[in-house]
């Protein structure tokens, strides 16, 4: 097909919006953590902009979207970019160059591999972060992407998730909470220390970036600009506004209508509406966000009250479950007049959908918790994932990186 | 009367003003300070580099007291901010000549 200039000039505009959510990721989680820990927070986010990016190029758009090998992980023959030109696939997004396709989609695998890091920020070794980042990326994030965008066997299936409510959102969340388990908690955890965020500006500021960001995400995920890509703008919309509004009144039932909970609460909106934003009618993302926060604000009670599990930005609860209920809503709200490249869920006569969903969320979950306990193990006996008590104690920004968030670097 | 100058972890500023409040100390005032012991700091290694840390941040907390609940007031500090290790801090204790409670001008162990 013959290169559009329209859908082009969206999918790179798109793909430079998604570059800054990796940054504005950082902020949210930065703005989260106490001071002490604040640049390494902020790096352990940012280095993936260099690290993933360097992957993706060398090998991992290839494993993702190389010619499929058994439904399983995408071959070689895209290795380094290798035919990867200015002319489209004759697979995917075939009206902007494959060059273009390629860009978008690196900034999916940089962004997921930075939400991964607040499960373990204040106590992680930076080292470690990165090997178990580089195979994770590697041996979870590449082989999933193919099942379910690059030709594998849960898109053959029919599984629908239009712009990574299950590659990025579950991935991330779900493999969040097996590396906090692998990791233990914070020092003092336990014991019922203040672990206040230092900086809720910086989290509103991140979660302001990220929202902005988002419209990149999802519309750019039509992979054209015409309708379904303003069908999605607007579905994208609404959820973040239902999210950030329902958790705003939650926080108010229970203490005061906090900043923190409308920032977190349009991220839960805009993480479980991103695997249906392209399949549902607009109007769709007031019930999806709503839910969203009432999953994500009960699960986030539920994991800190309930279990000892210090994942301590809570991924798990907004992102995994988020992207976990968004998918599995595709399976009834799902229709075809919205997308003719979709399927219709139960609610417009495809009762089959829902099971189709549930079959990809299953085995996405098991394959991203076993895997990432796999590697996290494997990291954490041979290099350690854990700082010493003496470095954890001073505070990652100092023992990790020998800089200060205030006052700048240590002579 | 005495004042108590206690010079803590930051993370344990909790637990000694619930030790201290059980005991019905009220009244205090936290400041950010940074400093050093003895042992000069935390010795690091970056590499072959050896590096020092030296002034880590902290937290001092001032309490006024009468003369008999100073080893109460200190002993609830001790057990709040004990780690066993280095860096758990120092207590400071010293006169006080008098107090003045400012919104009434009342003076003297009222004033606390």
């Amino acid at each position: 097909m013959p290169i559009n200039s329209a859908d082009t000039a969206w999918v790179l505009v798109s793909a430079a919006m998604v570059m800054l959510m990796t940054p504005g990721v950082a902020f949210f989680y930065g703005g989260m953590v106490r001071r002490k820990n604040f640049l390494s927070t902020l790096m352990m986010c940012f280095v993936t902009l260099g690290l993933i990016g360097l992957l993706w190029v060398a090998y991992g758009y290839s494993l993702s979207f190389g010619p499929d090998k058994g439904g399983i992980i995408g071959g070689l023959n895209f290795v380094g970019l290798l035919g990867v030109g200015q002319t489209p696939s004759s697979v995917y997004a075939t009206t902007i160059p494959q060059l273009a396709f390629a860009a978008f989609q690196m900034m999916f695998a940089v962004i997921t591999v930075a939400l991964i890091t607040g499960a373990v920020v204040e106590r992680i070794k930076f080292s470690s972060l990165l090997v178990f980042s580089a195979l994770w990326f590697t041996l979870v994030y590449c082989p999933v992407t193919h099942w379910v965008w690059g030709g594998g066997w849960l898109q053959k299936m029919g599984f629908l998730d239009f712009a990574g409510g299950t590659v990025v959102h579950i991935t991330a969340g779900v493999s969040a909470l097996a590396l906090a388990i692998i990791l233990g908690p914070r020092k003092g955890y336990y014991e019922g220390e203040r672990m206040d965020p230092s900086n809720i500006p910086m989290v509103l500021l991140g979660a302001g970036i990220l929202w902005f960001g988002w419209f990149g995400f999802n519309a750019g995920s039509a992979l054209t600009s015409g309708g379904l890509a303003s069908s999605a703008f607007m579905t994208t919309y609404i959820a973040g506004a239902a999210g950030a509004v329902t958790w705003m009144i939650l926080g108010w039932c229970y203490q005061r209508p906090s900043v923190l909970g409308v920032a977190t609460g349009a991220v839960a909106g805009l993480a479980t509406i991103t695997p249906a934003a392209g399949f549902v009618q607009p109007v769709i993302g007031i019930p999806i966000g709503i839910a969203a926060s009432l999953i994500g604000f009960y699960m986030m009670a539920f994991r800190a009250k309930k279990t000892r599990i210090d994942e301590s930005l809570d991924v798990w609860a907004v992102h995994g479950m988020g992207g976990t209920f968004g998918t599995l809503a595709i399976g009834f709200f799902a229709s075809l007049a919205v997308n003719p490249a979709g399927r219709n869920g139960l609610f417009y006569g495809h009762a089959g959908q829902v099971l189709i969903q549930l079959t990809g969320i299953a085995a996405v979950w098991a394959f991203a918790f076993g895997m990432t306990w796999v590697i996290g193990k494997l990291v954490d006996l041979t290099m350690g994932l854990r700082v010493s008590p003496t470095e954890e104690r001073i505070g990652l920004d100092i023992s990790q990186h020998g800089e200060r968030a205030y006052g700048g670097p240590l002579r | 009367m005495k004042k108590i100058e206690a010079i803590i972890r930051e993370e344990k500023l909790e637990p000694v003003k619930s030790l201290l409040e059980a005991l019905g100390y009220h009244g205090m005032t936290i400041t950010e300070v940074s400093g050093r012991g003895r042992q000069k700091g935390v010795p690091l290694k970056w590499g072959a580099k050896e590096f020092r840390l030296d002034f880590l941040p902290k937290l001092k907390i001032e309490v006024v007291v009468m003369d008999e609940d100073v080893s109460p007031a200190v002993n609830a500090i001790i057990r709040g901010a004990r780690t066993g290790e280095m860096g758990d801090g120092k207590i400071f204790i010293m006169p006080v000549e008098d107090a003045v409670r400012v919104r009434t001008g009342d003076s003297g162990t009222g004033a606390i």
